[in-house]
């Protein structure tokens, strides 16, 4: 940034990143609960998928996770920049520009939709391709600043890729696949809306209509309880349908009482007891997606041992 | 502060150049990682196939 005498200092901007800004753009931390749950799609389906395959339907669905990720931060950097928990990202901290990211998402995306398409097959493909559309247009530029059922319905973008990871060592999708996406589906909404509760303030200088900005902190307690009710039995749904096992069955049914009892302690508190409350509930979200999905992966890979001669 | 000529262009800092080079390198592993993976995956999916060919 040294040309500045002359008034050409627009012309030209070299690149300052380092890599670590292009891996942070990639939100690795987002990525690696889709990497989990998507290997668990890919373990629990009926079959036997030849490990290199695996590999890469997994190492595809990360790339296009990332590649979500920085889309999505290309596109949000004007209200990331206002918010306290994502000022820090590499574009509003001005590591990176709005172009690389854009480059790098596009880039990302277009290879893991190909490539997943010619290794593994194209059903998984597709579907990897429509749920980077519909996290990056439907939920990003839409939905978010639009309406407070926001990520009610861009949840689905989350929900998926259990849904690809069975498409990939199948290539079809089945009530099995669906219902692991209803559980992450179903789940979002009080995963988010607890961190909301206490972001609040964050979101409504961004301007952002989430629920505790527009309905109200106590409304948004309210719903918090009833997703959280209703999470219960479809957490339990993929047991009582013969689709899981026993251990399945029991780790749902107990994760799915602390999670409503922790959303109950949320609905009656307020200030900072409330705040400390709703932190205890998104904290346990995820650990309640954590368990769910490990035990039916060590089932999965039981299951597959099982069926191995002996 | 300046007796550069514009025909000089911009002239990157040693933080620059070494940002570059990192970035370089790292698209550099990500290709050669991407052909190991098609060449893995064509053996795998070939098969036992990988050895028959036309004379």
């Amino acid at each position: 940034m040294s040309l500045t005498s002359d008034g050409t200092e627009a012309l030209v901007q070299p690149s300052t990143a380092d890599v670590g800004d292009y891996l942070a753009l990639m939100k690795p931390r987002v990525m690696s609960l889709v990497v989990f749950t998507a290997l668990v799609g890919l373990v629990v389906a009926p079959g036997h998928v030849h490990p290199v395959i695996g590999f890469t339907a997994i190492l595809c669905i990360a790339v296009g996770a990332g590649a979500s990720a920085a889309l999505n931060m290309w596109y949000d950097a004007d209200i990331d920049a206002l918010m306290t928990r994502t000022a820090r990202r590499p574009i509003p901290a001005g590591r990176v520009q709005p172009g690389e990211a854009l480059a790098f998402g596009v880039t990302l995306g277009t290879g893991a939709v190909v490539v997943l398409g010619l290794l593994v097959n194209w059903v998984a493909a597709a579907l990897l391709a429509f749920t980077i559309f519909f996290y990056v247009v439907i939920y990003t530029a839409w939905l978010k600043r639009t309406t407070p059922q926001n990520i009610v319905i861009g949840g689905a973008a989350g929900a998926f890729p259990p849904m690809i990871g069975w498409a990939a060592a199948t290539g079809t999708v089945s009530v099995e696949a669906l219902l692991l996406f209803l559980v992450i589906f179903v789940w979002t909404p009080p995963h988010f809306w607890a961190l909301s509760l206490y972001r609040a303030d964050d979101y409504a200088k961004a301007g952002i209509p989430m629920l505790p900005v527009v309905a109200g902190p106590n409304e948004t307690r309210r719903q918090i309880v009833l997703y959280s009710v209703l999470l219960l039995p479809v957490g339990v749904s993929p047991w009582l349908l013969g689709y899981a096992g026993a251990v399945y069955g029991a780790v749902a049914l107990i994760a799915g009482v602390l999670m409503v009892a922790l959303a109950w302690r949320v609905y009656g508190r307020t200030g900072a007891a409330g705040e400390r409350a709703a932190k205890h509930l998104f904290a346990f979200s995820i650990l309640y997606l954590v368990v769910l999905f490990a035990a039916l992966l060590v089932e999965g890979l039981g299951g597959f041992a099982g069926r191995m001669p002996a | 502060m300046d007796e550069r000529s514009p025909e000089d262009g911009v002239v990157l800092t040693e933080e620059q150049k070494r940002r570059r080079r990192a970035r370089s390198l790292a698209i550099g592993l990500a290709l050669g990682a991407l052909a190991l993976l098609f060449y893995v995956v064509t053996i795998v999916k070939l098969g036992p196939g990988v050895l028959v060919r036309p004379l």
